[in-house]
């Protein structure tokens, strides 16, 4: 019946699913089953006693206590069945393990940012070594997010003015979807971010040099990936539709003004300082609500966002 | 049973549609029979309103990325979907429409306790649609129906208008339940006994404390939202030293027991309309009575499974968790019942009935699915998920909605006199099931897959289920669309109904199709069991009598 | 073959109607009963409405118990007693409206009401000074909260609350007044007898209710510690 689970729940990637997993798919068959159960009673009850004519008698019962009882007694057995099961699982996902690596996760409006013991932090990508408890510590800057990963099976609300945890321990190698699953605005749904399940060799790496695409892209396919990843395309287009803040469509090489009229030509300075410290100019018709990148981004991510700019000509 | 009406009597009084005709005789009647009416095609109004809202979301939802619309639409459209159809829609639905009509005359009442206090319900309910729709042009919604904070109390557009449009409709709601209780209480037929009510009078008697407890929660709440928004009173801001989640918890005390204002006038809908087609008795009378009122009871102590994710206790979310089974059990007891009454009946499959087993069927999805959510470690992976989303549309949306249609299609000759066409309703009913299943059964499985609600944007994996379910609403909407016009249509027709078409043992098939403004000729006087299907019906008295 | 059978001749226009008596009930007590017990659910619902705000005062208040007993000294507990006892007086004045509705007596009637009425301006009277000495400090709810000096931060809830809790409860003693000047015109216009006075039983239960309010605030907002 391995087809059912597949179909209905995403592959598992980390300990502590199969308790999920096992109770999920019980509940499922116990809904089909109960479906096809009440739905061939009433089915055999309308083919057998279709009425015949308007003088039909039928037999007056009000009720059986007996069969009251049964029916009343066994779902109950069952549901307390499913709740022990269910609080064995939750119990399960909340005690953390003593050696598990801490990650601080913070939420805003509409990126995932992450930071590591060492202090070095991540935007919407977050490595994590394969086998080993790592534990998020997770808070939010502006509204509540949910951080949910739907292949550990586990999900907990950001919130603001106050810490949540959640822990994992990944099994599978490769990458795994984290959605925010809080509602919290237009970028809700691209406020995604990705965990990065790492072999100790490559998490190695991870830690000494970065990502693996940061060091071997060419930078203006890179650029693209930070466009695309790191939360930009949530407010700048490059079609040239008006988003939150200016198109990066042909915006490149081309002159400025900002509120307080005064021109600026966007160059590769002018880029790399829009990205490190986006207050300081702010092009007149938009609101001032960009996030600093500073310690965000790599010197050759923003190298690769200064090309790929160049490229939306 | 047309032979108790003798035509004499019939015809002393003109009935309630023909008598003082005209707008404003209508907009200052006390008539609970037509209070009933204005709310049915008020609501009919917001249902189509919230539906074809429904059907541009879905029809976004057709491609990942922008289809139709922006995101900020999008948001606003659901909200406003939501909204619509939790506070204009689903909760007045089956009270204010079927209640109104049907209860006085269910229990041989002339009408309502409160007849005023049942107009100024109306009133409340057409200033609060009316704030609700004005938040269109204070450039909308875009917080969810829920209006978590602290997003609904920094984002921009009409928040606090719609708010209070929430706080005013609460009142309308206490108005109906408070008549509800009192006319129950008061002004039951001669005779008539608690265990003498028919079966939808405990339903809606159950709603009405719901509705009495927990509505004037949900409006101190929403002040307090709207103080928040024009006072930054604190209580909801961490920066101010409050606490976000608070309004989770505030806001779920109502609004959990309020999804079982939705669902026990469904489940009382019901118990009507299965022994009338089934001329059984109804099986097990006291368990569904009983049954009702634990499930109004019980609905107070479980408000915080929604919260499992929130960031509460593990000995508070067991609590919640183990709680929220027991609600289970009413609910299956009730399902068990009704199919137990069709047992050995004589069954009659025209349409109320053909809803009713439609609702029986959606009904068990829905109850079922809750078990996932109930339980602490799968709810954890499904909350917020897609699998919620189709998990409270089988319950809040079909199970309510097909209920409303089953009752409608029942007591359709009692209100207009009026017979529909059998084919064309029929045809609707199962359109309404195909359509209603495509759409929602393709969302479970997107949810348990990890689809999280109200995304605007989703991943390519996800969008064969999107497209399955989209065209789904379109069956669906077709289908209510068939009912709509398959009731209009018979409006047109002169009157043809007998006082009691389907054979029906309950008060308001002695009253004439249509009855007379003060109901019946002679007030009836309760000698039998609403169920007593008996070639020769045994008095209450002496079954009494004979059970001792 | 029907489970009634139609033996009570009840037709509305064939019985001569006592005053006051509504078409759809068939007697006096039954009316009034009916009243009475949606009176007495309102009130469940009024409870239920102050009680919402009293958690949320609970809750916040064990979140920054500094910062509410150090607001609370901006009050003046001696006005707050005052205005205790000329609510308590009023019920009284409220209780014998009632009984003298009962017996029959309506000169008695419209003066106790009179009088209940006045208590309650009084009420509105000590809470206007009240109020006004409040905006003059700058003691106001949420943001508008600008008084200087405060040693202990975060105060400005404490007044959120007192504002939103006493002026929910003045509202309740404004429609209070409405509703009693309307039962005392209809006692003037001598509406009311030994029979029918079910209006003035229900308005005093909700004044009886406002009172109660005040009584679970007063210590609530005056004499924390």
């Amino acid at each position: 019946m391995n087809w059912f689970r597949d179909f209905l729940l995403p592959k598992s990637a980390a300990s502590n699913t199969g308790d999920v997993d096992g109770l999920f798919m019980f509940i499922s068959w116990l809904t089909v089953f109960f479906f096809f159960f009440n739905g061939g009673l009433i089915w055999y009850a309308v083919r057998k006693w279709r009425r015949r004519s308007n003088n039909d008698i039928t037999p007056h019962i009000t009720h059986d206590t007996k069969l009251e009882v049964i029916w009343s007694v066994i779902p109950l057995i069952v549901v307390m069945f499913i709740f022990f099961w269910g609080f064995r699982g939750y119990v399960r996902a909340w005690v953390v393990p003593n050696d598990a690596l801490e990650i601080v996760v913070t939420g805003k409006k509409w990126v995932w940012e992450f930071e590591y013991p060492d202090g070095s932090r991540s935007l919407n990508d977050l490595h994590v070594p394969l086998n080993k408890p790592v534990k998020l510590v997770m808070h939010s800057e502006d509204v509540i997010h949910s951080f949910f990963v739907p292949a550990f099976r586990i999900k907990r609300d950001v919130i603001p003015g106050r810490y949540t945890e959640l822990w994992f321990t990944a099994t599978e190698p490769g990458i795994h979807q984290v959605y925010c699953t809080e509602y919290c605005g237009r970028g809700h749904s691209d406020m995604l971010a990705r965990i990065f399940a790492d072999t100790p060799e490559q998490y190695e790496v991870f830690l000494r040099e970065g990502d693996e695409q940061v060091r071997k892209m060419p930078l203006k396919e890179l650029g693209k990936l930070v466009y695309e990843n790191k939360g930009c395309a949530t407010c700048h287009s490059i079609d040239g539709t008006r988003g939150q803040g200016p198109s990066f469509k042909g915006i490149y090489g081309h002159e400025l003004k900002d509120a307080a009229g005064k021109t600026h030509t966007v160059d590769a300075n002018y880029i790399r300082d829009s990205i490190l410290n986006p207050q300081a100019v702010v092009v007149a018709g938009y609101e001032p609500i960009m996030p600093t990148f500073q310690g965000l981004l790599r010197e050759r991510e923003i190298l690769g966002m200064i090309e790929y700019i160049k490229s939306l000509q | 049973m047309a032979d108790a009406m003798t035509p004499t009597a019939a015809h002393s009084h003109p009935d309630y549609l023909s008598e003082n005709k005209g707008l404003w005789n209508w907009l200052t009647t006390v008539d609970h029979k037509r209070i009933g009416l204005m709310y049915l095609w008020s609501v009919a109004t917001f249902m189509i309103i919230g539906g074809l809202l429904a059907l541009v979301i879905r029809l976004e939802l057709l491609t990942p990325k922008q289809t139709i619309m922006s995101a900020e639409l999008y948001n606003r459209a659901f909200t406003l979907h939501g909204a619509i159809m939790t506070f204009l829609v689903i909760i007045p639905a089956i009270p204010a429409i079927l209640g109104n009509f049907a209860l006085p005359l269910l229990l041989g009442a002339k009408d309502v306790a409160f007849p005023r206090l049942n107009l100024a319900s109306l009133y409340v309910y057409w200033i609060g649609a009316a704030m609700a729709v004005s938040t269109l042009l204070l450039g909308g919604v875009d917080t969810g129906w829920t209006f978590y904070t602290p997003y609904s109390t920094t984002t921009g557009g009409g928040v606090s208008m719609m708010v209070l449009a929430a706080f005013v409709l609460g009142f309308s709601s206490i108005f109906t339940g408070l008549n509800f209780i009192a006319t129950t209480h008061k002004l039951r037929a001669p005779g008539m006994g608690w265990f003498q009510l028919p079966l939808f009078v405990w339903g809606m008697y159950s709603t009405a404390i719901i509705q009495i407890l927990a509505t004037p929660v949900l409006g101190i709440t929403l002040l307090l939202l709207v103080m928040e928004r024009v006072f930054h009173i604190g209580i909801f801001d961490p920066q101010l030293g409050g606490d976000p989640v608070l309004f989770q918890h505030f806001f779920w005390f109502y609004s959990h027991p309020a999804v079982y204002i939705m669902i026990l006038p469904a489940m009382a809908v019901m118990s009507e309309v299965i022994p009338t087609f089934s001329k059984k008795s109804i099986f097990g009378y006291k368990a569904i009575a009983f049954s009702s009122v634990a499930i109004a009871l019980l609905g107070f102590l479980v408000w915080a499974h929604h919260m499992f994710v929130a960031g509460m206790s593990l000995f508070a979310g067991a609590i919640f968790s183990f709680l929220t089974f027991f609600i289970a059990i009413p609910s299956a007891i009730k399902v068990f019942n009704w199919i137990a009454t069709m047992w050995r009946g004589s069954i009659d499959l025209k349409v109320p009935m053909l809803y009713a087993i439609n609702f029986l069927l959606i009904f068990t999805i829905g109850g079922l699915t809750g078990l996932f959510l109930a339980s602490l470690s799968t709810d954890v992976h499904l909350h917020d998920t897609y699998f919620v989303v189709s998990h409270f549309h089988y319950v809040m949306a079909g199970s309510n909605m097909i209920a409303l249609l089953a009752g409608l299609h029942y007591w359709w000759p009692k209100m207009y006199g009026r017979m529909y066409n059998n084919t064309l309703a029929t045809i609707a009913c199962t359109l309404i099931f195909i359509g209603f299943n495509a759409t929602f059964l393709p969302q479970f499985v997107m949810g348990s897959r990890g689809m999280p609600r109200r995304y605007y944007n989703y991943l390519e994996q996800f969008q064969t289920m999107h497209v399955a379910s989209t065209i789904g609403s379109w069956i669906l909407a077709a289908g209510l669309f068939l009912a709509l016009a398959t009731l209009l249509a018979s409006l047109r027709k002169p009157k043809d109904a007998v006082p009691n078409p389907w054979n029906g043992r309950t008060f308001e098939w002695e009253a004439g199709s249509p009855p007379i403004t003060h109901n019946f000729e002679h007030t009836p006087v309760c000698i039998y069991s609403p169920y007593d299907y008996r070639e020769n019906p045994v008095p209450i008295a002496e079954e009494e009598k004979s059970a001792h | 073959m029907s489970d009634v059978t139609t033996t009570v001749h009840t037709d509305h226009q064939d019985h001569a109607h006592p005053p006051g008596l509504q078409h759809h009930f068939t007697n006096m007590t039954q009316q009034f009963e009916a009243a009475k017990l949606g009176m007495w659910l309102f009130l469940v619902t009024e409870v239920l409405l102050f009680g919402g705000l009293f958690v949320g005062y609970g809750i916040m208040h064990s979140k920054h118990p500094e910062a509410f007993v150090a607001a609370h000294h901006h009050l003046d507990w001696r006005l707050g007693a005052l205005n205790t006892i000329v609510l308590l007086l009023s019920s009284f004045t409220m209780v014998m409206g009632v009984w003298a509705a009962q017996t029959g007596q309506r000169k008695k009637l419209i003066a106790f009401l009179l009088l209940t009425i006045i208590l309650a301006m009084v009420f509105m009277g000590v809470k206007y000074v009240e109020y006004s000495h409040k905006f003059h400090e700058g003691l106001l709810p949420g943001k508008f909260y600008s008084h200087q000096g405060d040693t202990v931060p975060g105060q400005f809830m404490f007044f959120s609350f007192y504002f939103m809790m006493t002026g929910l409860h003045g509202i309740h003693v404004l429609l209070g007044i409405v509703a009693i000047l309307w039962i005392t015109f209809r006692a003037w216009r001598g509406h009311f007898s030994a029979q029918y006075y079910g209006p003035v039983d229900i308005v005093g239960l909700y004044w009886h209710l406002v009172d109660l309010i005040w009584i679970y605030l007063f210590p609530l907002m005056y004499l924390i510690s």
